[in-house]
């Protein structure tokens, strides 16, 4: 039986290529959606292009201007990809969740505060309530609300990467990019990162890049995988778990590559 | 080939040892009828032990695979489907051992008639079984839907042998005790069938993904 899609699509990925400023050609017309409200993970072996990918959605890459984008990626019809478009706008809208735990040398509400103050917010009491909330978000506040002086470097890996996700939901983001966010911490913090995930995306559309199969599937409602640049397959995860359609798809998940 | 797909080898290797085993229990429970061996019978009923073990050991394999393995897809797939495959066989087997039973129980009677669509619904119900395992080990999705196929030729069988042993017992009602015991047995046949297509049913599901029972359109009236 067919399920019906409901979803709506939140970022549409037409036609994308990307080349590194080198010439690597790092990704191969890549087309598919990303639903809104929902998880969607991106698999595939090392120096695939699935990071790369990730990157393209809050244009990580420009950093280094060589770099070149073709197609288009639409995030609620508007072309992300376009040369006018503002970056620090697209970047408070599309937050980004890294592999190592990001904190800055500040205090834990400094942390959470220092992207709110760069949104204009001024006003001590509403700051206060901002950070609270992104805390509870994130499931840190518990643990950390009688210490918000402190630094936040005295927090624990699986706790600082709490931290941080806390800064990102803090702007209010549409969306979240998490690139391997618990390849750096143990199973209990990062149950409690699968958990805060899937807890998230009742508020914002989740991307996440990961190696352990598994969390991608415990984590996600779709599943892309992609391989030396180019999406192989991208489907419900649970279809993609039980019965992917490609060859290489079932060789991959089953770890019967190469 | 990986350690896994070794532990997976041998989890094949398990079923197709428990298939052969029931195979054989039918075989022999419809020969101990036909020849009226009822050391043959005492047999099948002896050696049930022997399947049912390998049923829990199937499980407890599977069950292991499933938790330290993760399999997914088509490992996935093939694990659950012997889980699945083992239960039929299982009940198979009870079959088999319910045919002895009631094959001891004729073998001390006269003989009402002689027996021949019987017979013919065992062969064909280990041809399925037969057929089933096959298609389980060659992932054959083609001898797997031929299989389903045939589950009808049991079911108008056994209709016939119903129909016949009814005509006896109204007939003659010193018949109805065996004449009941040969229906009970028919209808044990048909059950083996029965499962013989549920194996099947699984071989699809675990070549394409697809669970194909309970979508048959619905018997017209």
């Amino acid at each position: 039986m067919e399920v019906q899609i409901v979803e709506t699509v939140k970022i549409e990925v037409k036609n994308l290529n990307f080349y590194y400023a080198g010439g690597i050609h790092a990704l191969k017309n890549i087309s598919f959606p990303i639903y809104q409200n929902t998880v969607t993970a991106l698999i595939g072996p090392s120096g695939c292009g699935k990071t790369t990918l990730l990157r393209c959605f809050n244009r990580m890459h420009d950093l280094y201007p060589k770099n070149r984008y073709e197609g288009e990626i639409h995030l609620d019809g508007g072309n992300i990809l376009s040369n006018d478009i503002d970056l620090i706008g697209l970047r408070s809208r599309i937050g980004m969740v890294f592999q190592k735990p990001t904190p800055f040398p500040m205090s834990i509400f400094d942390n959470i505060a220092y992207g709110l103050k760069l949104t204009g917010m001024t006003k001590k009491s509403e700051l206060s309530e901002s950070v609270e909330r992104a805390l509870r978000h994130s499931a840190l506040w518990d643990e950390v609300k009688d210490k918000m002086d402190v630094s936040a470097y005295e927090l624990s890996g699986g706790q600082q990467q709490r931290l941080v996700i806390a800064r990102a939901l803090a702007v209010k983001p549409e969306v979240l990019l998490f690139d391997e966010p618990t390849s750096a911490l143990d199973p209990i913090s990062t149950a409690k990162i699968e958990e805060l995930a899937i807890t998230l995306k009742e508020e914002v559309t989740i991307i996440i890049v990961t190696h352990n199969m598994q969390q991608a599937a415990r984590m996600s409602d779709w599943t892309g995988f992609t391989m030396l640049g180019e999406l192989i397959e991208f489907d419900r995860t649970d279809k993609i778990f039980t019965a992917p359609s490609e060859k290489l798809t079932e060789d991959y998940v089953t770890g019967r590559f190469g | 080939m990986t350690i896994f797909d070794d532990e997976l080898m041998h989890l094949k290797e398990l079923v197709l040892k428990m298939g052969a085993m029931v195979e054989n229990a039918v075989k022999d429970s419809i020969r101990s009828l036909v020849e009226r061996d009822s050391e043959l019978a005492r047999k099948v009923i002896e050696k049930d032990h022997q399947v049912n073990a390998l049923d829990v050991q199937i499980d407890e394999d599977s069950i292991r695979l499933i938790a330290l393995r993760q399999p997914k897809a088509h490992d996935l797939r093939f694990i659950t489907t012997a889980m699945k495959i083992t239960t039929d066989l299982e009940r198979m087997g009870d079959m088999a051992v319910n045919i002895a039973e009631r094959s001891l129980e004729l073998n001390e009677e006269a003989i009402l008639k002689p027996y021949i669509d019987i017979p013919r619904m065992s062969q064909i119900g280990q041809g399925m079984t037969r057929d089933a395992l096959d298609a389980f080990v060659k992932g054959d999705k083609k001898l797997a839907m031929d299989v389903i196929m045939r589950d009808d030729q049991v079911d108008d069988l056994k209709h016939q042998v119903l129909n016949e042993l009814l005509f006896f017992m109204v007939q003659d009602p010193t018949t109805v005790s065996r004449a009941m015991k040969i229906s009970f047995i028919a209808q044990y046949l048909e059950r083996i069938a029965d499962h013989a297509t549920n194996i099947a049913e699984m071989v699809i599901y675990l070549v394409e993904g697809k669970i194909i029972r309970h979508m048959a359109p619905p018997l017209e009236p």
